[in-house]
């Protein structure tokens, strides 16, 4: 039944001959995809019933106690806590990693090497680990000395300070998430065109300058879509802090409230709420993040007004 | 007191020649891309530099503008050495940072154009002389405004390179390698890159400069060019000079065999 419609269509959408019309729209009828509707009608069904029973036949899910713990001023400002932590530990990350890219990439065989060894520790080693090894550091090394092996040091000053958990939880991650950074900053720099660094090192642009003015701007396009990555997956691995042990945030709070309540179960699900918003709010973040430098690909908007100024004519008499 | 002074070995006069290249040999590991490469570019003269593909045209050019260090014989750029300094009879490897310095006063335009395509027409011009030269920004701009009008583009200061045909690309770039008041320019087949109803417009801002007397190395397939413009053609082939002389005797009547197998595919 619908061939016969589309044969009428299909005549009318014949060209007039000799004319110089456009040629009339095409208005095809859609291919219909009648598979696809039932496979998504069973998922909605089963998704449906799954809902269903957590909410109403398993009582070990506890909504009320979900209700509760949701919105606790403990739980907020544990989330708040795993919120600047992310922030703090993907903006120095961020840092060292250029640095560590620019080493690697760099001439000088000293810092290549530098760089390669930082990389394959801290890529080559668990985070949980290096974690628990943060929070040993005042453990390991009590002193600051100075002086030759084997001899009495010239210096020796024992550390009277200790910093803080919350600090030795955001250096640890910082310095692991770094080795991911700088790999993804040195695809992003090797993605730039070998002629640009020509061009600039031509002009007498010194290694450096090349580089800050020339190739890490242009390289951002191809870094900035796995950095936002990057900062998702950060979110979730401050749930690990706790091997420090640093317990304020959301994980490790929601944890200790559920140990207190005898019921874990539904401050999981608060925990969770909490990452999905959280994680939400960035891939809404990375999406126009990514439209933006998408932008600066096609260059089409990125042309500013194309207007002659008045006075630069006179200028060049 | 020890003698700093270097032992030139062309005279001594008050201006030595721009370019003398002496049996200069390059090497890419067992590779050897120029043989044994003697020639001189004086004062506003205008060379171009033809050859076959692979024959090392753009390898001499890099050589010129330190971008490769030579192996063998010895090159120099307005009376210094390019890649090393000699002092006392000794050769010195040349800092970076020397290297850099001789090689501001040295343009090079490429096939690729290799604008920086997040900069403006104007801001690519005024990036090196503001950090390389630390050229005061309102003078940058100004000198950058008479350039692109010297080269027909005063309209598109503001335009992005993707924004430009490859025409007005390339002059950009040429202004861009003016900007830092070269004297010596190298153009590296500027036009090959290009559609062949825009190649006159580059062509023509390359013979205005060639009259305004700067001195230039052009590597190009365009004889037309060659013929009006250069006052003198060097034929390159695998790593040797196989010919050289005034163009239009060149063009008209080459003395070598291969020379002549090569301008029956060109011309
Ligand atoms: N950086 C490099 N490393 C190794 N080999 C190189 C390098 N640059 C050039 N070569 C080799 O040197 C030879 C000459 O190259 P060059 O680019 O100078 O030739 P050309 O005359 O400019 O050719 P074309 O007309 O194709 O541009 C080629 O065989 C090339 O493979
Ligand atoms: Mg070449």
């Amino acid at each position: 039944m619908a061939s016969a419609g589309h044969t009428d269509r299909a005549a009318q959408a014949t060209v007039p001959p000799g004319g110089g019309d456009d040629a009339p729209l095409i208005r095809a009828i859609p291919l219909r995809h009648p598979w696809r509707n039932t496979f998504a009608v069973i998922v909605l069904l089963l998704f449906a019933g799954f809902l269903y029973d957590a909410f109403f036949l398993r009582t070990e899910y506890h909504w009320d106690q979900f209700g509760k713990y949701l919105f606790d001023a403990r739980v907020s400002q544990a989330a708040m806590n795993t919120l600047i932590i992310t922030v703090l530990s993907m903006v120095s990350a961020i840092v060292l990693g250029v640095i560590l890219a620019v080493m690697r990439l760099s001439p000088n065989p000293v810092f290549k090497s530098i760089s390669w060894v930082y990389l394959w520790v801290f890529r080559g080693t668990p985070v949980y680990v290096q974690l628990v090894f943060w929070g040993l550091l005042f453990t390991l090394y009590k002193s600051f000395r100075v002086g030759l092996p084997f001899q009495t040091p010239w210096v020796d000053i024992p550390f009277s300070f200790s910093i803080d958990v919350f600090w030795l939880a955001v250096i640890g991650l910082a310095l692991n998430e770094a080795s991911y950074m700088a790999e993804i900053v040195r695809a992003g720099i090797l993605s730039v065109d070998r002629g640009q660094e020509e061009a600039a090192t031509a002009l007498g642009m010194s290694w450096s300058q090349t580089m800050r003015r020339i190739v890490i701007p242009q390289s951002m396009r191809i870094i900035i879509p796995p950095t936002g990555n990057e900062v998702i997956s950060m979110l979730k691995t401050t749930s690990l802090v706790i091997a420090v042990p640093y317990s304020f945030e959301l994980y490790g709070r929601t944890r200790d409230i559920a140990v207190s309540i005898f019921d874990p179960i539904p401050l999981l699900l608060v925990a969770c709420a909490w990452y999905l918003l959280f994680t939400s709010i960035l891939m809404i973040g990375q999406h126009f993040l990514e439209k933006r430098f998408a932008r600066g690909l096609t260059m089409t908007d990125m042309t500013k007004p194309d207007v002659v100024e008045p006075q630069s004519k006179a200028d060049h008499e | 007191m020890t003698q700093f002074t270097e032992q030139l070995p062309v005279q001594s006069e008050v201006a030595p020649d721009m370019v003398v290249a002496e049996r200069v040999m390059k090497q890419f590991g067992s590779n050897t891309v120029l043989k044994n490469i003697s020639l001189t570019v004086k004062r506003g003269e205008v060379m171009c530099l033809v050859g076959p593909s692979g024959s090392g045209k753009s390898t001499f050019l890099r050589l010129i503008n330190h971008l490769e260090k030579l192996n063998a014989g010895r090159l120099l750029v307005d009376g210094e050495f390019v890649g090393y300094r000699e002092r006392d009879g000794k050769l010195y490897e040349q800092k970076p940072r020397d290297a850099a310095v001789q090689r501001r006063e040295i343009g090079m335009v490429f096939q690729r154009f290799n604008l920086f395509p997040h900069m403006t027409a104007l801001e690519n011009i005024i990036e090196a002389p503001i950090r390389v030269k630390n050229q005061p920004r309102k003078e940058a701009i100004a000198r950058a405004k008479v350039l692109l009008e010297r080269v027909g583009l005063a309209e598109k200061a503001k335009a992005y390179p993707g924004h430009l045909s490859g025409g007005q690309q390339q002059r950009v770039a040429i202004a861009r390698a003016l900007a830092m008041d070269p004297k010596l320019m190298l153009f590296d087949e500027p036009t090959s890159a290009l559609d062949p109803e825009l190649v006159g417009e580059v062509l023509d801002v390359m013979k205005a400069l060639a009259k305004s007397g700067m001195t230039m190395i052009v590597v190009t397939h365009e004889m037309g060019f060659a013929r009006e413009v250069a006052d003198s053609l060097v034929f390159m082939d695998g790593g040797v000079v196989v010919e050289t002389g005034d163009p239009r005797e060149v063009l008209a009547n080459p003395q070598h065999e291969r020379t002549q197998a090569f301008l029956s595919k060109v011309l």
